[in-house]
C-alpha cells in the first residue's frame, strides 16, 4: 500500500530544506516555494482521504518498520478517524498561515526563507505527531515540535517575544520530561508482561498495572497534555506565547499544536490508562468548567486582541476536555468536532486581528473603533469569525459545543450547566470586542487603514467557508469521527448512560 | 625455587601497546628531531598511532580472555570502551594539534617550564618555536585511560589511574593565555587528584586485608564464600570509591572540575572531559559489577545518594555559572550524575545504557568545547556568557552546531542525548530505583533550563560590540566538530546499530 502518512510527513520537510538553501535575498521565491509546497501536502492529505474506509474505528493507513530494536521502537504511523482529522486540520491550516503570513517575516532575527522554512518543519512535525502509533515516536514528536515554534515565536514575534519562548519552552519541555517518565516505566512494565518491549498502543492497552502505578503513569501523560491543552492551571504560557507569536504562528500553535494535548488525552491517557482516567475524572471535569468559566472572564478583562484571542482558546480548551472525559460518545465526537471547529474559528481570529494590528502598529483594543466603515470587508469576516467563537447557531461550533454540553450533561448535570454560563460569557467578550473595534465612530488614526487585500481574501475565504458549512452540515467529520469515538469508548470500557435518565 | 615467566598475550593488549609505544616514540621526538621539525612528526605519530589502535580494537572484536596473568581483562566492555576512546582520543588530539585559530600558534604555551613573565618566557616566544610536550602526554593519558577500564586487579587499575592522571595535571598548566590560572589549575587538580589516590591506595589495601586478594574475581569469591564481619570490606569499598568518583566528578568530590575545566586549555579540556568520564566509568563499572557484584545491596543505596546529590546540584550550580568552560563543567558533573543512575542499575541494561551514555556523551562534549576554541577575542577565547550573546546572527552556522549539542545535552530525542537518558533511565526504573528516575527527570528539566538559556543568549540577543569574533573554524577543528555532530545526530536518529553493539558488549568476564 502506499505509504500516504510518510509521504504526507517528508513533504514539507524536503520542503523546508529547500526553503533554507534558496541563496538570500531571495525571499519571494521562498514564499512562493514554501505555498507550493504547503499546497502539494493539502492535495496528498486529501487524496489520502480515498484510502480511508469510515466504517470502522480503528487504525487505518498503518506503516510499521523497525526503528531502535534493541528497546522495541518502531516507526509506526497510522490513523483513526479523530487523528485524520487532525492531520487534515494541520494540512489546511497551513497554507492558510503561509499566505496569511506572507509579510509577517520581514521584520524578524532572521531572514524572511527561515521563518517559512520553520513552518514547513512544524507541519511535518504535526503530521507526525497525531499520526504516530508508537508512543516513543509520538514522544519525539511530541518534543521536536518545540523547537521550530520556540524559534518562530522567539525570532519573529513581537516586542516580549524572548520571554514568550522561552516561558513556552521551559513549560512544555517541563510536561515533556514527566511525560517521559511514564514513558520510561511503559517500556519496563510492557517488557515485564509482554516478554519484548513494545511502545505500540495498541499492544500496551492490553497491560495490566496496578492502581497506584497506573495513577502515576496517568498523571505523567496528563499534566503534559493539560499543559499542552492548555488547562487551568496550566495556562498562563498561552496568552504570553499567543500575544507575542506572529498571527501565523499563533494560528499553527493554538489551533492544531495545542491540538496535541486534547487528541493525547484521548488518544493516550484514556485507553492506555483506563482505570486511572475514571479515577481522575471528577477532578478533570472540576479544572475543565474552570477553565471554561476563567477564560472567559480573564478574556472580558483583556485590553489586547491576541491576549483576548488567547484566553478565549482556554475557555474553549475547557470545553473539549469536558467532552473527552464526561465519557459519553456524544462528548467525545463533540469534543473532537469542537477540535477542528476551533482550529478554524481560532485561525480566522488570529489571522485578521493579525491584520488588523499590523495596519494599525497597536494590537490594544481601544486604538480601534469604527473599522465597519473604513474596512468593511475586514470588519464582516471579524464578525463572522467572532460569531463562530460565540457558537452562534449555524456556525460550526454551535454543533460541537452542543454535543459536548448534551454528552456531559447525561452524566455530570451541574457542569453542562455552569459552563452553558461560559456561553454567555463567550457573546459577552466577542461582541464588546466586535463593538469596541468594529462600530461607532471611527477613531483618530483608523481613518485610511486599507481593506483587506486579494491575498488575504484568499486566505480568509476557505476559513470562512469551513466555519459555515461545517455549522450547517458537520456530518462529513462526524461520520469519519464516531466510529473512532465508539471503538475509544470500548477500549476504556464505557458505555453512554441509559438516555431515559431520570436518576 | 623455579621462576615461572609471566604469559603476556601481547597481540590482546595491542591497542595499549600502540599508543604507549606511540607515547614513547614521541618522547624520542622530543628529544633527537630538531624543533622545526616535531609538530608534523607529533601530529603523525599521534594520529597515526590512534587509528592503529583502534584498528587492533575493531579486529579484536568478540575477543573475551583474560590477558597478562589476570591483570587485564579484554572482553565487550574493554573493547567497546576503547574504541569510543580511541575515537574520542581522535577529536581531542586534532583540536589539540590546530595552531591556525590565531595567530600565535596555538592554545598551548611556548615552553611550559619558563615562568609566566619571565625573561626565559620572553625568549621562548620570541623565537616563535612552540614545545610539543604535549603530544607524547596525550599518548600517556590515553594508554592509561585504555587500560583503566581493562583492569583486571586493583594494582593494575591503580597504576592506570596515575599514568591516565599525571600527564593530565600537567597538560592542564600549558595554556598559552591566563597561564596564572592554568597552572593554579593544574595544582589544584594535582593535588586534589594525588588525595583521591591515596584514599583509592588505602581502599585497596583494606580490600586486600579482607580477600587477601587484589584481583576482581578472587574479591569476587571472596565477598560470595565469606560470612564474617564485612566492616573492614566496607570502609574499602568506600575509600575506593571515593577516588574513582573523584575522576568522574560526583558530587561531593566535584570541586576540583570547575576550576579544571576553566583553566586548562580548551582542546585539553576536551579531551579530559570525554575521555577521563568514559574511562573512570568503565572502572567504576568493572569493580562494582565484576568485584562487588555481590555486595550490590550494600553500595547500591551510597551510589544512589551520591547520584541524587550529583544530579540536583550539578543542574542547580550550572544555573548561576557566567563562564561557558564552567558551565560545560556543572553540566558533565550533572551527567555524571545521570550515567551513575545506569551503574546502578546493576543489570545488563544498565550496562549497556551506561556505555552508550558515554559513547554519546564524549563526542558532543568534544564537539562543544571545539566550538568553544572558536569563538575569541583580542585576548584569546571568550568565554564568557555576555560575550556568546547575538553569536547567532553573527556566524548562524557555528551557533547553530552548537545549538544542537547543548540541545544533545540537554536529551532533546533526535540527538544522542535522548537516547542515552531513555536507556539509563529504563534500566534504572527496571531495577526499581523509581525515585533516582524521578529525580533524573526533574533534574532534567532544571538543566535543560540553563541550556535553553545560551541558546537564548545566542539567538534572540543582541550582538554585542565587544570585539568578539568567531573564527572560521580551521581543517583539523572543523573535522572534530563535524565527527562530532555526525555522531550526535547518528546516535540520536539511528542509535540502533551502536544500541546493539553495546548490548553484545555488555558483559563481564572475570
Amino acid at each position: 500500500m502506499f505509504p500516504w502518512l510518510t509521504t504526507l510527513g517528508l513533504i514539507p520537510l524536503v520542503g523546508s530544506a529547500a526553503v533554507a538553501l534558496l541563496p538570500k535575498g531571495r525571499d519571494l521565491l521562498a514564499k512562493q516555494l514554501a505555498l507550493g509546497v504547503s499546497l502539494l501536502s493539502l492535495l496528498i492529505s486529501l487524496l489520502m482521504l480515498t484510502g480511508f474506509k469510515t466504517n470502522t474505528g480503528t487504525l487505518q493507513l498503518v506503516e510499521s518498520h523497525d526503528w531502535i530494536s534493541t528497546f522495541g521502537i518502531k516507526y509506526a504511523v497510522g490513523v483513526d478517524g479523530i487523528a485524520l482529522m487532525m492531520v487534515l486540520l494541520a494540512t489546511i491550516l497551513a497554507p492558510i498561515v503561509i499566505l496569511g503570513s506572507w509579510n509577517e517575516a520581514e521584520n524578524g532575527r532572521f531572514s524572511v526563507k527561515t521563518f517559512f522554512a520553520l513552518l514547513l518543519m512544524l507541519e511535518t512535525f504535526m503530521v507526525g505527531v497525531f499520526s504516530a502509533t508508537d508512543v516513543f515516536l509520538f514522544y519525539v514528536f511530541f518534543e521536536a515540535m518545540l523547537i521550530p515554534v520556540y524559534f518562530l515565536i522567539g525570532s519573529f514575534g513581537g516586542a516580549q517575544r524572548s520571554y514568550a519562548a522561552v516561558k513556552f519552552l521551559l513549560y512544555s519541555l517541563f510536561g515533556g520530561l514527566l511525560m517521559l517518565a511514564a514513558v520510561i516505566a511503559l517500556y519496563v512494565i510492557s517488557k515485564d508482561q509482554l516478554g519484548a518491549p513494545t511502545f505500540d498502543i495498541t499492544a500496551l492497552t492490553k497491560l495490566h498495572f496496578g492502581a497506584l502505578t497506573e495513577r502515576w503513569l496517568f498523571l505523567g501523560f496528563f499534566i503534559a497534555f493539560a499543559i499542552k491543552a492548555p488547562l487551568w492551571p496550566f495556562h498562563t504560557w498561552l496568552p504570553d506565547a499567543a500575544s507575542a507569536a506572529t498571527p501565523g504562528t499563533a494560528v499553527l500553535l493554538v489551533g492544531v499544536l495545542d491540538k496535541v494535548g486534547t487528541f493525547g488525552m484521548l488518544r493516550y491517557c484514556l485507553p492506555l490508562f483506563p482505570g486511572a482516567a475514571k479515577y481522575f475524572t471528577p477532578l478533570i471535569i472540576v479544572l475543565s468548567v474552570i477553565s471554561v468559566v476563567y477564560g472567559a472572564l480573564l478574556a472580558i478583562g483583556q485590553t489586547d486582541i491576541k491576549r483576548l484571542i488567547a484566553f478565549t482558546s482556554i475557555s474553549h480548551f475547557g470545553f473539549i476536555t469536558l467532552g473527552i472525559f464526561a465519557m459519553t460518545s456524544q462528548g467525545q465526537s463533540g469534543a473532537t468536532l469542537y477540535m477542528v471547529n476551533h482550529g478554524f474559528s481560532t485561525a480566522a481570529l488570529f489571522l485578521i486581528a493579525g491584520w488588523m494590528i499590523s495596519r494599525r502598529n497597536s494590537s490594544t483594543i481601544s486604538d480601534f473603533g469604527g473599522l465597519q466603515r473604513v474596512t468593511p470587508v475586514m470588519a464582516w469576516t471579524f464578525f463572522l469569525a467572532g460569531l463562530s467563537a460565540l457558537a452562534l447557531p449555524g456556525m460550526s461550533s454551535f454543533v460541537s459545543e452542543f454535543l459536548v454540553l448534551v454528552g456531559t450533561y447525561t452524566r455530570y448535570p451541574w457542569a453542562a450547566i455552569i459552563a452553558t454560563g461560559g456561553i454567555i460569557l463567550a457573546a459577552l467578550y466577542v461582541l464588546i470586542l466586535i463593538q469596541r473595534t468594529m462600530h461607532g465612530p471611527v477613531t483618530a488614526g483608523n481613518e485610511n487603514l486599507p481593506d483587506l487585500t486579494l491575498r488575504e481574501k484568499l486566505a480568509i475565504a476557505p476559513v470562512i467557508a469551513i466555519i459555515i458549512f461545517l455549522g450547517f452540515y458537520p456530518k462529513p467529520i462526524l461520520d469519519v469521527v464516531n466510529p473512532s469515538v465508539a471503538h475509544t469508548m470500548q477500549v476504556v470500557g464505557v458505555t453512554d448512560p441509559a438516555p431515559t435518565g431520570g436518576k | 625455587m623455579n621462576f615461572q615467566a609471566p604469559v603476556i598475550q601481547y597481540s590482546e593488549l595491542l591497542p595499549i601497546l600502540i599508543v604507549l609505544g606511540g607515547a614513547l616514540l614521541g618522547v624520542l621526538v622530543e628529544a633527537f628531531l630538531p624543533r622545526d621539525r616535531r609538530y608534523v612528526a607529533q601530529v603523525a605519530i599521534s594520529l597515526v598511532s590512534i587509528v592503529a589502535a583502534f584498528a587492533a580494537v575493531v579486529r579484536l572484536h568478540g575477543t573475551s580472555t583474560i590477558a597478562a596473568e589476570g591483570s587485564v581483562v579484554v572482553d565487550g566492555v574493554t573493547l567497546f570502551l576503547q574504541g569510543t576512546l580511541l575515537l574520542l582520543a581522535l577529536g581531542g588530539v586534532l583540536l589539540i594539534a590546530e595552531r591556525r585559530l590565531d595567530s600565535e600558534g596555538g592554545a598551548f604555551t611556548a615552553q611550559a617550564s619558563a615562568l609566566p613573565g619571565s625573561e626565559a618566557e620572553r625568549t621562548a616566544l620570541a623565537t616563535g618555536i612552540v614545545q610539543t610536550e604535549v603530544f607524547p602526554l596525550t599518548l600517556f593519558a590515553l594508554g592509561g585511560a585504555l587500560l583503566f577500564p581493562a583492569a583486571g586487579d586493583l594494582v593494575t587499575m591503580f597504576v592506570a589511574l596515575e599514568v591516565l592522571s599525571l600527564p593530565l595535571y600537567l597538560m592542564s598548566g600549558l595554556a598559552r593565555r591566563r597561564r596564572l590560572l592554568s597552572q593554579e589549575a593544574a595544582l589544584k587538580y594535582f593535588l586534589l587528584g594525588a588525595f583521591s589516590s591515596a584514599f583509592f591506595l588505602y581502599g585497596a589495601a583494606l580490600i586486600y586485608g579482607y580477600a587477601h586478594t587484589v584481583s576482581l574475581g578472587g574479591i569476587r569469591t571472596a565477598i560470595s564464600t565469606s560470612a564474617g564481619n564485612d566492616l573492614i570490606l566496607l570502609i574499602g569499598v568506600g575509600l575506593i570509591a571515593v577516588g574513582l568518583l573523584f575522576k568522574v566528578s560526583a558530587v561531593p568530590f566535584h570541586a576540583w572540575t570547575p576550576d579544571v575545566y576553566q583553566g586548562a586549555p580548551t582542546p585539553v579540556t576536551a579531551f579530559m572531559a570525554a575521555c577521563t568520564k568514559v574511562a573512570a566509568f568503565g572502572a567504576i563499572l568493572r569493580l562494582f559489577y565484576v568485584g562487588l557484584g555481590g555486595l550490590r545491596w550494600d553500595w547500591r543505596p551510597m551510589l544512589t545518594g551520591i547520584a541524587i546529590v550529583t544530579m540536583i546540584l550539578g543542574a542547580l550550580f550550572a544555573l548561576t555559572q557566567t563562564d561557558m568552560k564552567r558551565l560545560l563543567a556543572y553540566s558533565s558533573i550533572a551527567h555524571a550524575g545521570f550515567i551513575l543512575t545506569g551503574v546502578i542499575a546493576a543489570n545488563q541494561s544498565g550496562l549497556q545504557g551506561s556505555l552508550f551514555y558515554l559513547a554519546a556523551y564524549g563526542f558532543t562534549t568534544i564537539g562543544a568545547f571545539a566550538i568553544i576554541t572558536l569563538v575569541r577575542d583580542s585576548s584569546g577565547e571568550a568565554t564568557h556568557l555576555s560575550q556568546w550573546s547575538g553569536l547567532g546572527r553573527r556566524s548562524p552556522l557555528i551557533a547553530s552546531t552548537f545549538a544542537f549539542f547543548l540541545l544533545a545535552l540537554a536529551g532533546i530525542p533526535l540527538t544522542s542525548g535522548f537516547v542515552a537518558k531513555f536507556a539509563v533511565f529504563s534500566a534504572a526504573y527496571a531495577s526499581g530505583s523509581t525515585a533516582l528516575v524521578i529525580v533524573g527527570v526533574l533534574s532534567s528539566a532544571v538543566a535543560a533550563f540553563f541550556y535553553v538559556r545560551v541558546i537564548v543568549l545566542m539567538f534572540f540577543s543582541e550582538p554585542k560590540e565587544d570585539g568578539t569574533t568567531v573564527v572560521i573554524p580551521p581543517v583539523m577543528t572543523s573535522a572534530a566538530i563535524t565527527f562530532a555532530a555526525a555522531a550526535t545526530l547518528i546516535l540520536g536518529v539511528v542509535p540502533g546499530p551502536v544500541l546493539d553493539l553495546a548490548k553484545s558488549a555488555a558483559q563481564f568476564i572475570f
